[in-house]
């Protein structure tokens, strides 16, 4: 295959896009939750659910939009769990993030194993959403611009994100509690329940970051399909350090290491798809390294807040 | 705040509660409510969903009691427990150190693959307790070696294991893939896995039990740790680090020095497990193969307060669960991770018990402070301060 | 903002009535029976030793904590404040004695935290508030600038016009001149006087008769979680500062006098007299010094302040104090010195030695000791036993440890005897250390710190935050191992401490040690607090 013809390019940013997405839309979600002082181990739990109800409801009635509602829906509901146990009781995030996570991959393989195994449905392609004749450019248009809506829903939300965060009270209020819940409890802040709220955010956008996989990248639901994703989403989080511009930037590199496999894939080189699945895995590796200082987290990260403990 | 408890206080004469007279049957009664009731709670909301998906959760867990006990269904539980017993101690010793060696299944695979790769020439070359002990060692050292980067990371710069780890074992996922698809692919058959181990190359079983003598190992092995962990000096100081590295610095503790030594020593008890496993069981690996013990056996470790030796009866009843139900769920029509549920549940009833059991200890209300206002206009005015 | 004095007749009104408050915690009642008014465009002084229960007075009204029996009148409407947010809405303000001011932040973020009006962040407002507050405290300080960057007496600073953002009608200082230099009191004396014209009311808190007096319209003495003593204002601008030390000090220590061994003594501790030398003035020519620091420095740390260049020697048998704000090194300098931090540069020798490769342990060995003023969380490891800690530093040695083994009954004599000693109060040696007080958590660290021959022990903040009976037990423990031949590094912020026990004093600015002044004329704390005015001024 030509590698500069028309169809590569498209197809090659397809799967950049495809792989970039998701773990965008999970990492806002961690990074609201992790600025807060909450780490959620559970992402990928929350994410299967989020996406076998996406998946479900988009089956049931043909629309994307619903689907990608009842992902988000079913990803505040499970971020509950975190809730109630990580941030109100206070119990070790780890134990319970990970508890989340066995229970997603566990639920929704049998779920999905009981109603679908046999028959395996695949849905369709979600209808393009062109911005202003964009899509009309050559060569990428198409690719780059000829996107569902959802897409630029979540481009939105990023900027959402990110004025939140820097722009108003409750973000500084997220980033005190991450940083101090005592001098946030002093200044008369609410620790718990900004921690809630961003837990509630962050388990929206995990839940959306699933329906998108399922929906958009893949266009199915597959049993624990997500392979890492979510982790992905927790090292960009902490080397992102809070600043959405490298959000964003960390989740298309990421993306494009999975769109550079694909495209060996494509060529007459003869690397394994072994190697081609672990390479964004490596090169995750290679940055830890190299930025090995650099993993700052926020300094309440994964304690929990008890005013006047003793 | 809740802490994952260890039995840290059994190596430093403490005494773990401060009622420490209670009588026989009060401390009974706390251990059946620590340790017992997560399980109940877990099978009971575990039958309930059973029931929304129009199963029975009698049958089903009667089916798990028949197919992991009864006839040779215990045998088979055994065989299940030797590596289990071996991963839990690896998990525990790097936990014991608040160090979340999260890599294990990299760790396994890793560690397996190389011993059923090198099966083949290995055990044509050398006679067979020789053998075994090679390929342990290939296994264990295996395991340990993929820790030691996440291990310096920590041990060097500070960071965050969690996500180094994690990412390794993906890549160590990656590898053995690699390796069964390439120069250990056996080239007999079309379908990607290693060459087989002809039976009387692998562990001899027990009395003509299906048994193999990889449990004796195991026992002997995780003995070995639990009194390293809890009778010796070495102990004292993974659990001085373990509460709190800036004490472990100040009284002389060499801190990177023992981030490398516990992370190596969780890898090798994984590769060892994996080396049991291969050796006694498995005799071969198929690519995309991951049995996942790791996650499912981590209840069981904290419900153990990660003590070795109390993960012994913990790791035999998930073997019996995981056994019993590999089956039950055909039997049912269930997807065999339905496991993975129960094994959740119980992960979260048993910190929900260890929170409320704490605050009790402390005298402290449970219940966070608009719950416990909004119940206190309910209930009868009580003295203030406790529930 | 404040309001102006009013002549109505409610303004014979307290602004806050307590009474009767009575606060209890496992083990210990905090707050008994705690009556008092605060009266506006007044300074109100709360004196006690510390545990005398006053933060936890202060905690109640900042609504932190719910008293358990009593009632809290605000300008005669009887109220309940339960929580930061409702104290603050009443216009209670609080500055405590530890920065609550998240370092990461800049000041005007650290100021508009709380402030829940408006989604948008108003920044605009805020700089508008902060400038007028600025103006009434008469400081300057910088909305821009990151916490972490002002130094602590401009911290302060922040703290107040935190406490006042809202417009207040209390403000409550808690103990805050622990940690300032004599300038940054006087500048923080000053808005005090300001904000007193304005008709604010302010709780001062402190531990020293010497500022209670100077400061205070009017003081509360509190004992053991009572009130033992009050001055009205009246009384305290009809008596002499004389006639109002006798009575708070009667009022303090009534039978303690004795108990403490004279009353010059007592006065000493709760700060009424310039305090003096207690040791025996020595020379040490012809000796060698035990320990020395020879251009020593640290790596740079992202939250403390490295050593940089130090050189120092200590005789055997002195004590070397050193002075200077919390947080300009005496962490690393002490961590240096234990063999817990490898110096970057330079060499640390003792007895001629160079023993700058050694780590803790071989230190250790050498008779090298280290009291480090992180009881909870680096001197001790809570959840294990008394007996154990006692040990911590002699893991794997004998005759504690054989081939690996713990010999427990050589460790729980060793315990016991110890705990005689020294008077630690516990159960139990087998009890968690972390449930003991304060002051015998202090006990356990100095037990295990001056046992099996030490020669040279680091001192590090070794009576902060201790009662009185606990800190002259510390004190006679120090002047004692000094009087038998021992060297010892004092670090402390206690001036008065310092004074009483040093043989020299050095200051620690910015992590370079500054300046040297013998202790041998009564005027030593004025010549280090020369010192300390020197090159910076906070």
């Amino acid at each position: 295959m030509d590698l500069l013809s028309v169809a590569f390019v498209s197809a090659f940013i397809a799967g950049f896009l495809a792989a970039s997405m998701p773990l965008l839309v999970a990492s806002l979600g961690e990074t609201i939750g992790e600025q807060s002082g909450v780490l959620n181990l559970g992402i990928e739990g929350v994410m299967l659910f989020g996406g076998y109800a996406a998946f479900v409801v988009t089956l049931a009635t043909g629309s994307f939009a619903w689907g990608m509602a009842a992902g988000a829906g079913v990803g505040i509901v499970t971020s509950l769990f975190l809730l109630v146990l990580s941030v109100l009781l206070g119990l070790n995030q780890i134990v319970i993030g990970l508890a989340v996570t066995l229970l997603g991959g566990g639920m929704t393989s049998v779920l999905y194993f009981g109603n679908y195994s046999k028959s395996t449905p695949r849905l369709g392609k979600d209808e393009p959403f062109s911005l202003w004749g964009l899509s009309d450019l050559p060569v990428v248009g198409d690719s780059l611009f000829s996107q569902p809506a959802i897409f630029w829903i979540v481009l939105a939300l990023a900027i959402g994100v990110w004025w939140m965060l820097s722009k108003t009270n409750f973000g500084l209020q997220l980033r005190a509690a991450g940083q101090n819940p005592n001098s946030l409890d002093a200044s008369g802040g609410n620790v718990v329940a900004t921690r809630a709220i961003a837990v509630l955010l962050g388990g929206f956008f995990s839940g959306l970051g699933g329906a998108y996989l399922a929906l958009i990248s893949t266009g199915t639901f597959t049993p624990f399909m997500t392979q890492g994703v979510g982790y992905t989403a927790i090292v960009v989080t902490m080397l992102a350090r809070g600043r959405i511009s490298w959000v964003i930037g960390a989740s298309l590199v990421f993306g494009l290491s999975v769109a550079v496999g694909t495209v060996i894939q494509l060529t007459n080189i003869n690397l394994p798809t072994d190697v081609i699945k672990m390479f964004p895995f490596v090169v995750v590796i290679v940055v830890l390294v190299a930025f090995a200082r650099s993993a700052y987290v926020p300094p309440a990260l994964g304690l929990p807040y008890s005013r006047g403990a003793r | 705040m809740s802490k994952v408890e260890t039995k840290a206080g059994e190596n430093a004469m403490t005494e773990t509660t401060t009622k420490n007279r209670s009588p026989l049957l009060r401390r009974l009664g706390v251990g059946f409510i620590r340790n017992i009731l997560p399980l109940v709670l877990a099978i009971f909301t575990s039958g309930v969903l059973l029931l929304a998906m129009g199963k029975s959760p009698a049958f089903f867990y009667g089916e798990v009691l028949r197919f992991g006990l009864m006839g040779t269904g215990w045998q088979r539980s055994l065989v299940m427990l030797a590596p289990l017993l071996l991963y839990g101690a690896g998990l525990i010793v790097a936990f014991r150190g608040k160090l979340w060696n999260l890599g294990y299944e990299g760790q396994y695979l890793l560690g397996g693959v190389l011993v059923v790769g090198f099966a083949p020439f290995v055990m044509g070359s050398l006679p067979l307790l020789l053998g075994f002990i090679a390929l342990i060692l290939v296994g264990t050292l295996a395991g340990g070696a993929w820790t030691l980067l996440p291990a310096f990371l920590k041990a060097r710069f500070g960071t965050n294991e969690i996500i180094t780890t994690l990412m390794l074992s993906f890549v160590g996922i990656g590898i053995t893939n690699i390796l069964i698809r390439g120069p250990f692919q056996n080239v007999d058959v079309t379908v990607p896995q290693t060459q087989v181990m002809p039976l009387d190359t692998m562990f001899p079983k027990i009395f003509g039990t299906r048994i193999h003598i990889g449990i004796l190992i195991a026992i002997v092995v995780v003995l070995i740790v639990h009194y390293v962990l809890t009778r010796t000096s070495f102990g004292l100081r993974l659990d001085v680090y373990g509460a709190s590295p800036k004490s472990a610095l100040h009284v002389g503790i060499d801190t990177p020095r023992m981030v490398m030594i516990l992370f190596f020593m969780s890898g090798a008890l994984i590769g060892f497990a994996a080396a049991v496993d291969m050796l006694g069981l498995w005799g071969n690996m198929r690519a995309n193969w991951n049995p996942a013990y790791g996650s499912e056996i981590l209840p069981f470790v904290f419900l153990a307060r990660l003590s070795v030796l109390a993960s012994i009866p913990f790791l035999a009843f998930y073997a019996v669960l995981a056994t019993g139900g590999a089956l039950a769920s055909q039997d049912i029509g269930l997807d065999s991770h339905f496991i993975l549920v129960v094994v959740a549940l119980i992960l979260m009833f048993m910190s929900v018990i260890e929170f409320i059991g704490m605050k009790r200890d402390l005298g402290q209300s449970y219940l966070p402070p608009t719950l416990r206002k909004a119940l206190a206009k309910l209930l009868p005015q009580r003295k203030a301060g406790n529930p | 903002m404040a309001s102006p004095d009013t002549h109505s007749p409610t303004a014979s009104t307290p602004v806050l009535s307590i009474r009767h408050i009575t606060k209890t915690f496992p083990g210990v009642i905090a707050n008994n029976d705690i009556s008092l008014d605060i009266e506006r465009g007044q300074v109100h002084c709360l004196l006690g030793e510390n545990g005398a229960g006053k933060s936890t007075l202060i905690s109640i009204l900042a609504g932190m904590q719910q008293p358990d029996e009593g009632l809290i009148e605000f300008e005669g409407v009887k109220t309940n404040i339960t929580s930061p947010r409702n104290s603050m809405d009443l216009g209670i303000g609080v500055v405590y004695q530890h920065s609550t001011l998240i370092s990461t932040m800049t000041v005007l973020e650290n100021l508009m935290l709380g402030d829940t009006g408006s989604v948008r962040l108003d920044r605009k407002g805020a700089s508008a508030r902060l400038a007028e507050l600025s103006e009434l405290l008469g400081s300057k300080i910088q909305g821009s600038a990151l916490a972490s960057d002002l130094a602590l007496g401009q911290q302060q600073q922040v703290e107040i016009a935190k406490a006042m953002w809202k417009g207040s009608k209390i403000l409550i200082l808690d103990e805050p001149t622990s940690m300032l230099t004599p300038q940054a009191i006087s500048g923080l004396e000053r808005s005090v006087a300001r904000l007193k014209n304005q008709g604010l009311a302010i709780v001062f808190i402190t531990h020293k008769l010497r500022e209670a007096y100077s400061v205070g319209d009017e003081i509360t003495v509190l004992r053991q979680g009572r009130v033992v003593k009050n001055i009205s204002a009246e009384e305290m601008q009809r008596s002499s500062e004389e006639q109002v030390r006798s009575l708070v000090l009667g009022a303090m220590f009534g039978d303690d006098i004795d108990a403490a061994g004279k009353s010059e003594i007592a006065e000493e501790i709760s700060g009424s007299v310039e305090s003096h030398r207690v040791r025996p003035d020595k020379s040490f020519s012809g000796l060698a010094p035990a320990l020395v620091l020879d251009g020593v420095s640290s790596a740079e740390s992202m939250t403390e302040t490295p050593v940089r260049e130090a050189s120092l020697q200590i005789y055997p048998g002195e004590v070397l104090g050193v002075a200077g704000i919390d947080g300009h090194g005496q962490r690393h300098l002490a961590e240096l010195v234990a063999g817990q931090r490898k110096p970057s540069n330079g060499k640390v020798l003792l007895d001629g030695e160079d023993i700058s490769g050694l780590g803790v342990r071989g230190r250790q060995r050498l008779g090298i000791r280290y009291v480090t003023d992180d009881r909870m969380h680096e001197g001790i490891v809570g959840d294990l036993s008394v007996a154990v800690n006692l040990v911590l530093k002699r893991i794997g040695a004998a005759p504690f440890w054989k081939y690996g083994r713990m010999n427990r009954s050589a460790v729980e004599e060793e315990a016991t005897s110890l705990v005689e000693l020294f008077d630690i109060r516990s159960p139990s040696v087998q009890t968690r250390a972390g449930t003991l007080s304060g002051g015998n958590i202090q006990k356990l660290l100095l037990a295990r710190e001056l046992t099996d021959e030490p020669k040279v022990v680091v001192f590090n903040k070794p009576t902060y935050g201790l009662d009185l009976k606990t800190v002259s037990k510390v004190r006679a423990i120090v002047k004692n191992f000094a009087g038998e031949g021992g060297s010892v590094l004092l670090i402390s912020t206690d001036l008065d401490e310092l004074v009483e026990l040093s043989d020299r004093i050095i200051l620690i600015s910015n992590g370079r040690l500054a300046g040297e002044v013998r202790n041998d004329s009564p005027h030593t704390a004025e010549r280090v607090g020369e010192l300390m005015l020197g090159p910076e001024a906070a």
